[in-house]
């Protein structure tokens, strides 16, 4: 195996880490919605395993894999714009008594 | 010339990813992070499409419709309450589609004569890898999905962890049948590597089902983001077999947000990770333990109309909303009060403990669906410091994330979690049902305190009946 893949895993883990310590816990649960939605990149292998193998099993697993991947990726998008756009900006014109911005 | 164009588009996918994550930094520029993120996918995805001569137009077609129906269709229906049983769900979908991939690519060579290219040990390694947490990941993300949703209750049998452990060494076992059988595959009839992955596949379904079951449901957040965690790894575990970029580093990036989310949800519960998956939590605190002679000590019970009174001449208020906020779907009703306070000049905030829902930030979505604006939305170390000069402080549904035994009790099971002091604050009213103890099943001595008003009810009910005495008092 190329060693060039562990070695870009490694590093994208650190990046990971580095980034997603930054997310403050008001946007945690869309976080993971939305790495999730990320992690159907499976989606990839699904989709050159459904579409050219000719192989019966085969076909039919990446076939299996497709949906769920495609189920994974979409949903896991939608709902995650869909939590984000609750996410109201604050409206400082009608509450204009609340409190002492720091 | 087109190999090298797709691995380039894999690469724009991958930074997308990178820069929308980095956006998730703040509410502000979040959602278009979350689009950047799906337009590297819409790369990526167009970029699979040229990887290799496409033949089954319909199969591809058809999986994609049928699955991104699905998809749609879970996403626009699943109220917010459930949100952390749908990502379990997502989870597992993500976990069994890279093991059903790493399981196609082993039946791609099963049945011919000789493989085009050699199965080598390695390959064999990673597949079984890739099959193996994916389908733990499934497994599991279901079990949890159905204790989330309640239909699986939190059970262990006798001898389950030796079940575990024997299941464990049997997927070590099958493994290692993949390996040593690899030189021969394909050629040998039957053929050892496909049965025994599909042993190995068998063994991990089980084995996903044995670790999450005896876990208690308090601590489903921890094994969602886990399983998180998992998801990601699998999708990289794939991309290792595929030998394919744009996998690997998306799978790295999502296995690292889930651990970092699993290490702050043990962080909050004072808890080691390993304690979690051992499942010993539960099992303390149905005991009973140190709550003693304390049932029948007296307790200061209130009105809506006292609270509604002590609530607007208050300087400051701050509301502590639990998991119960959200079962008695009071949030609208909680807004609609704090909005009328705050009107009055009361300074209105809401203190969030990082276990205060289901799942990591589940709280802060609630409140989010309820229109309250995220800037009066406060996290635990930002505000334990305000509560001595805070007047009232509201208790809504929330139980042992208030309860100071884990601040000044040695003796308790929650010992050493951190907690909102609410106990500082000049009075604290508690919104409960009853004086029934909370999901760790363990006595509140706050409930107990001279400062503590309880108003028993309903919780929606209740703060509709502090609006309406809001009413009245307000000056018409």
């Amino acid at each position: 195996m190329d060693i060039g893949l562990i070695v870009v895993f490694v590093l994208a883990s650190f990046v990971g880490f580095e980034i997603i310590a930054k997310v403050p816990a008001t946007l945690h649960t869309p976080l993971m919605s939305g790495s999730n939605a990320i992690s159907g990149i499976t989606i990839v292998g699904a989709i050159v395993v459904a579409g050219s193998v000719q192989a019966p099993w085969s076909k039919w697993l990446g076939f299996a894999a497709l949906v769920f991947a495609t189920i994974n990726v979409v949903g896991g998008f939608l709902v995650t714009d869909r939590m984000l756009e609750m996410f109201k900006r604050p409206e400082r014109k009608t509450a204009p008594t609340t409190n002492g911005k720091a | 010339m087109l190999q090298t164009i797709i691995t380039l588009a894999y690469l724009v996918a991958a930074a997308l990813f990178i820069f929308g994550l980095k956006r998730l930094s703040s509410p502000v520029t979040a959602r278009g992070g979350n689009r950047m993120a799906a337009l590297g996918m819409l790369i990526a995805v167009l970029a699979a499409l040229f990887e290799e001569q496409i033949l089954n137009i319909p199969e591809l077609i058809g999986g994609l419709a049928l699955g991104g129906l699905i998809g749609v269709l879970l996403a626009k229906r699943v109220a917010m309450t459930s949100m952390p049983e749908l990502v379990a769900a997502f989870n597992g979908f993500g976990g069994i589609a890279s093991a059903l991939v790493a399981g196609a690519e082993v039946m791609r060579y099963a049945g011919r004569e000789e493989a085009i290219v050699p199965f080598t040990p390695t390959l064999a390694l990673t597949i079984a890898l890739s099959v193996l947490i994916g389908t733990v990941t499934f497994s599991g993300s279901f079990v949890a999905y159905g204790k989330l949703n309640g239909r699986i209750k939190s059970m262990g049998f006798p001898g389950l962890r030796l079940v575990s452990i024997a299941v464990g060494l049997g997927v070590l076992a099958a493994i290692a049948w993949m390996i040593v059988s690899a030189p021969d595959f394909p050629g040998l009839d039957p053929e050892a590597v496909p049965l025994a992955l599909a042993a190995l596949a068998g063994l991990a379904f089980f084995l996903g089902i044995f670790l999450v079951l005896p876990i208690g449901g308090a601590d489903m957040p921890v094994v969602v983001a886990l399983l998180n965690s998992y998801s990601g790894l699998a999708a990289a575990a794939t991309g290792f077999v595929l030998q394919n970029y744009a996998l690997i580093v998306s799978g790295a990036l999502v296995g690292a947000s889930g651990l970092i989310l699993t290490t702050i949800m043990c962080e909050a519960m004072n808890r080691s990770l390993l304690n979690v998956l051992l499942g010993g939590f539960g099992a303390e605190a149905s005991g009973g333990t140190s709550t003693g002679d304390t049932e029948e000590r007296p307790v200061r019970s209130t009105s809506p109309d006292d609270v509604a009174v002590l609530m607007s001449y208050a300087g400051s208020a701050i509301v502590v909303p639990g998991y119960g906020l959200a079962v008695a779907q009071a949030q609208h009703e909680v807004r609609e009060m704090a909005e009328m306070l705050q009107k009055q000049g009361v300074e209105v905030r809401y203190a969030i403990h990082p276990v205060a829902g289901r799942m990591p930030g589940h709280m802060n979505v609630l409140l989010a669906e309820a229109n309250v604006p995220y800037d009066q939305l406060i996290e635990m170390d930002d505000i334990n410091a305000d509560f001595p000069t805070t007047d009232v402080v509201l208790v809504v549904g929330a139980n042992d994330v208030v309860n100071p035994a884990a601040r000044d009790d040695e003796n308790s099971p929650i010992y050493g979690m951190p907690i909102l002091n609410v106990d500082e604050a000049e009075n604290v009213i508690v919104l409960k049902r009853s004086m029934n103890t909370g999901y760790a099943g363990i006595q509140n001595e706050l409930f107990f305190n001279p400062k503590t008003q309880m108003l028993f009810g309903d919780a929606k009910d209740s703060i509709k009946g502090v609006i309406d005495e809001l009413k009245e008092l307000q000056p018409a």
